[in-house]
């Protein structure tokens, strides 16, 4: 197998990812894309760890999946706040910094 | 053919698709459950690449446990369940410009860099493996992401405790 | 129970002396092997340590509130400490374990112990005192609601003094210091519903925490000089010259920081007797005979590191010689106006410290080392026996209530006497034999100055140590109720440590000189020993003749009351006695000069040099320039050209701002567009330019 297959399609996942961050109102939905960007990382560490014969992406990619599982509660934690405060899960209604 | 490469074209196709249909589909319930798919093909990948523990982790973690926490972020925030024209935003099309700009970017330094790279999984690596490596070189970065975790627990609930 | 005790300690003693007269050529051997008993020395802070956790949770259920478990593992501590010394006496090897804890790329931090004489004395004065100050406090802490918890205090301190003694490297010796910081500020503090005890605590923390700062500083110093945290390497490195000077002195100098502030040295040592707000069982332990000492335990450790650093061997007066020099003797001065007898004893307790300090200070090693081992035991021997006298005359320290005691407390009053004469220095009781040898050391070397000092001091210690005992013993009783003696388990406790008071001075006397064998400060590899001076009867006889011109004074004026009448009104010594009463009104120093000092006249120190000063000038610049440069700036420069452009550029900042303002839109979103876009660009540019 070559090493690009997996390098492009983390590569795609990622810009997947970014225009569901980007373009999506909704905030669960925008939490969805981020998982989408980090999955797409950890695509590339396993398979670098593989092609390097090293183990230690694989170690990162399981730091990631944790991390990536506490971010997303903490997330989770403030959609609810803004979902309280604000009464609309709409990021766009989210402008009171606005200068 | 070797099915290896069989097995990955497979995954990786429905693996696009369903990420192409999170991002625009108007049901929102529906855009977790093609996460889902994603997130099995990412597991798939895995086993692909003889990492199977990692795989395991991926699904346990990731399809077990944060995608359950998602469905219950949209019951909470009683988000629309039906389709709706409402979750996507008026800047959709530049962001459409920026990724398609970035993900020519990538593929291009890729094809680029790594053309004619070979990978050979060889033995699945397993457990043992892993766990010498995490308990004996990166035994401090372990202790942290717990430390992590608890903290990420404790501010969860802070933040989304209520103030009475 | 404390029958077989003291029974076991007469017994240990009496064959220890057996067996050294017949094995004392064993010693001198070439080849030593390390004892199984000094091996096991990490037992020594590890027992107390899980009866500190024992007490803590379970002390509240047993039968004794906590106590049975304190007295139990200190009771094991001392005997494990007894025979430690036993073995060490019979001539064991040092012996030195540490095992790396975790390893940072750069350094490794270990954690062990090193055995030797000067801890193997260390282990008989905190174990001896602790013990017989728990079983102290089984009497006088009776019935405190916080009764468990303060034994548990009292066991996690014994691990934590235990500790400190047996590190082999300065970070472990950093923790124990920490942690005997943090029980001294506990049991200070026990009965912190009273608001002044709980700021005695505050203080006696804080004022060795300013102190801390420079020991910490040192630690890292002496680290970055010696590449590793342990003592040994730290003194041979010292000693042989590897270090550079300045960087030993350095080190030295911060180090010194850190002992002035455990140790109670001049101008740190003002947290002392407010600490006297604590039992006094705890007054006992912690500020008598072991916590203060652990500064001077630190200079004696790290010997060849103040050695070197302050150039003891070449004479004169270095900073160690000195800060112990004033210390002993404003203390000493100050112990003559107190009213209250523990902080009669405090103040005792910081100028002994001085002496201490200042025989480190002159090169006089063993003497300073001894004085510790005396001094911690009639040190305690006085305040156990100013807790009885307390617990007879319902519940005050103030000597001025108190009176005629003698007759009704015999135990105490003998004890009391026998503490009094050791301290004040009469042979042949213990405090004579180490405060001669501090004398010696600095009359032997070029300590003129110390020597006069350590002789005023000594004469004023005799002194107000007798005023001390007459005000409470003699005279008529002038207190409430009617006073009795203790009960037993306060009374033995003072029996038991007059036994050492009297007899553990000849340890070091001419023609013996066992604790010069036993306790000895060598590093391998440097053959560094400090001076041994022989016993000179032209300084050991003046200083008996000092000490007991002393008393007399004392005798003088309170005994016999010939002084004659209002000797303290008259104008300079009233003078006087205010600035002592004020303690060189160094708490108003500390408080209002330093703390409040800040906040007020500082900020208004600095408010009128910016009016008087700072306007004074602009002021003056404006009013010279009116009359000449104003209406030429004021109508081309300023109206026409200045304005002008200053009123176009700042509309051209107000527009720029108006369109820049768009970019904060508030929207998360479209600021991440924003920054995914640039990283695009910027690598689309990167990777067609590169």
């Amino acid at each position: 197998m070559l090493l690009n297959q997996y390098l492009v399609l983390a590569a795609v996942l990622f810009c997947i990812g970014v225009y569901g961050v980007l373009a999506r109102r909704h905030t669960v939905l925008v939490l969805m894309s981020v998982e989408l960007m980090l999955n797409a990382v950890n695509i590339n560490l396993v398979a670098f760890s593989v092609y390097l014969q090293d183990i230690s992406g694989q170690v990162f990619a399981l730091f990631v999946i944790t991390v990536a599982a506490a971010e997303v509660g903490v997330g989770l934690a403030i959609v609810l706040i803004i979902y309280r405060n604000m009464a609309s899960p709409f990021l766009d209604r989210v402008d009171a910094m606005k200068g | 053919m070797a099915p290896q490469n069989v097995a990955f074209g497979l995954i990786a196709a429905s693996m696009v698709l369903a990420a192409l249909r999170v991002v625009t589909t108007k049901n929102i319930v529906h855009s977790a459950l093609y996460l889902i798919v994603v997130l099995a093909g990412v597991a798939g990948l895995y086993v692909l690449l003889a990492a199977e523990f990692v795989a395991w982790a991926q699904v346990l973690i990731y399809i077990g446990a944060v995608l359950v926490l998602l469905l219950f972020g949209i019951m909470l925030t009683r988000a629309p369940l039906r389709p709706s024209d409402e979750l996507d935003n008026d800047q959709r099309w530049a962001a459409a410009i920026v990724s398609l700009a970035l993900v020519g970017l990538l593929v291009g330094l890729l094809v680029d860099g790594f053309s004619d790279v070979r990978v050979r999984p060889t033995t699945a690596t397993g457990g043992g493996e892993l766990a010498d490596s995490i308990f004996v070189d990166y035994l401090v970065p372990f202790e942290v992401v717990s430390l992590l975790l608890l903290g990420a627990l404790i501010g969860a609930i802070v933040i989304a405790r209520r103030d009475d | 129970m404390l029958a077989t005790i003291t029974q076991g300690l007469a017994g240990l003693l009496a064959e220890a002396e057996k067996v050294v007269e017949e094995g004392g050529h064993e010693a001198h051997e070439a080849v030593k092997a390390a004892s199984w008993v000094l091996e096991q020395a990490w037992l020594m802070p590890f027992v107390p340590a899980v009866s500190f956790f024992i007490i803590l949770f379970f002390g509240k259920r047993m039968r004794r509130g906590g106590a049975e478990v304190g007295i139990a593992a200190v009771g094991f501590t001392f005997l494990w400490g007894a025979i430690s010394a036993f073995e060490w006496i019979n001539g064991s090897a040092v012996v030195q374990r540490s095992t790396t804890w975790f390893t940072n790329g750069h350094f490794d931090i270990e954690v062990g112990f090193h055995v030797d004489g000067l801890t193997a004395m260390m282990f008989v004065v905190v174990t001896t005192v602790s013990l017989l100050v728990h079983v102290y406090s089984l009497e006088y802490v009776k019935g405190d609601e916080r009764f468990t918890h303060y034994y548990a205090a009292l066991s996690l301190f014994t691990a934590s003094m235990l500790l400190l003694v047996v590190a082999d490297n300065l970070l472990q010796l950093l923790v124990g210091w920490e942690l005997v910081g943090l029980c001294s500020f506990m049991l200070i503090g026990h009965w912190w519903e009273d608001r002044a005890n709980s700021n005695a605590a505050l203080k006696a923390f804080l004022t060795t925490r300013t102190g801390d700062v420079g020991l910490i500083l040192g630690v890292i110093t002496l680290f970055f000089a010696a590449g590793t945290f342990n003592i040994e390497v730290i003194n041979r490195m010292a000693l042989t010259g590897e270090i550079r000077h300045g960087l030993v002195l350095a080190g030295a100098a911060l180090l010194l920081l850190g002992v002035a502030g455990k140790s109670a040295q001049f101008p740190l040592h003002i947290w002392l007797p407010d600490a006297m707000a604590g039992p006094t069982p705890v007054s006992a332990l912690i500020h008598a005979a072991t916590m203060v000492v652990a500064g001077v335990y630190l200079v004696a450790r790290t010997y060849g590191v103040f050695f070197e650093g302050f150039s003891i061997d070449a004479g004169g007066i270095n900073l160690l010689a000195l800060a112990g020099g004033v210390t002993l003797i404003i203390a000493a001065a100050l112990a003559f106006v107190q009213n209250d007898i523990k902080k009669v004893l405090a103040y005792s307790t910081v100028s002994q410290l001085g002496y201490m300090v200042a025989a480190l200070g002159v090169g006089a090693w063993t003497a300073g080392v001894f004085h510790l081992f005396t001094h911690a035991f009639f040190k305690a021997l006085l305040f156990l026996g100013a807790g009885s006298v307390s617990h007879a005359a319902h519940h005050t320290f103030d000597m001025r209530k108190m009176g005629g005691l003698r007759k009704y407390m015999p135990r105490t009053y003998t004890t009391f006497i026998i503490g009094t004469l050791a301290l004040a220095g009469i042979p042949p009781l213990a405090g004579f034999w180490s405060k001669d040898e501090i004398l010696l050391g600095a009359s032997e070397g070029d300590f003129g100055v110390i020597f006069a000092l350590g002789s005023i001091g000594a004469l004023l210690t005799a002194a107000y140590m007798g005023r001390c005992v007459y005000m409470t013993f003699f005279g008529e009783y002038r207190g409430e109720g009617t006073p009795h003696e203790s009960p037993g388990l306060i009374t033995w406790p003072l029996m038991i440590l007059a036994v050492p008071s009297v007899f553990f001075g000849l340890l070091n006397a001419p023609g013996i000189l066992k604790f010069n064998e036993w306790v000895v400060f060598d590093v391998p590899g440097t053959g560094f020993h400090p001076e041994h001076h022989d016993f000179s009867l032209g300084v050991a006889a003046p200083s008996v003749l000092i000490a007991i011109g002393g008393l007399l004074l004392a005798t003088w004026i309170y005994y016999w009351k010939r002084a004659p009448k209002g000797l303290l009104d008259r104008q300079p010594f009233s003078g006087l006695y205010t600035f002592l009463d004020q303690k060189y009104y160094l708490d108003h120093v500390a408080v209002k000069g330093v703390a409040a000092g800040t906040a007020g006249p500082v900020a208004r120190a600095v408010y009128w040099v910016n009016q008087n000063v700072i306007d004074g000038v602009v002021n003056g610049v404006g009013v010279t320039a009116k009359r000449f440069l104003a209406p030429f700036t004021y109508d081309v420069l300023d109206q026409k050209g200045v304005d002008g452009a200053y009123n176009g550029l700042a509309s051209l900042t107000s527009g720029v701002g108006g369109l820049l303002r768009k970019v904060q839109s508030g929207l998360v979103q479209r600021y991440a567009l924003l920054l995914f876009a640039a990283v695009a660009a910027g690598g689309l540019a990167l990777a067609l330019l590169v």
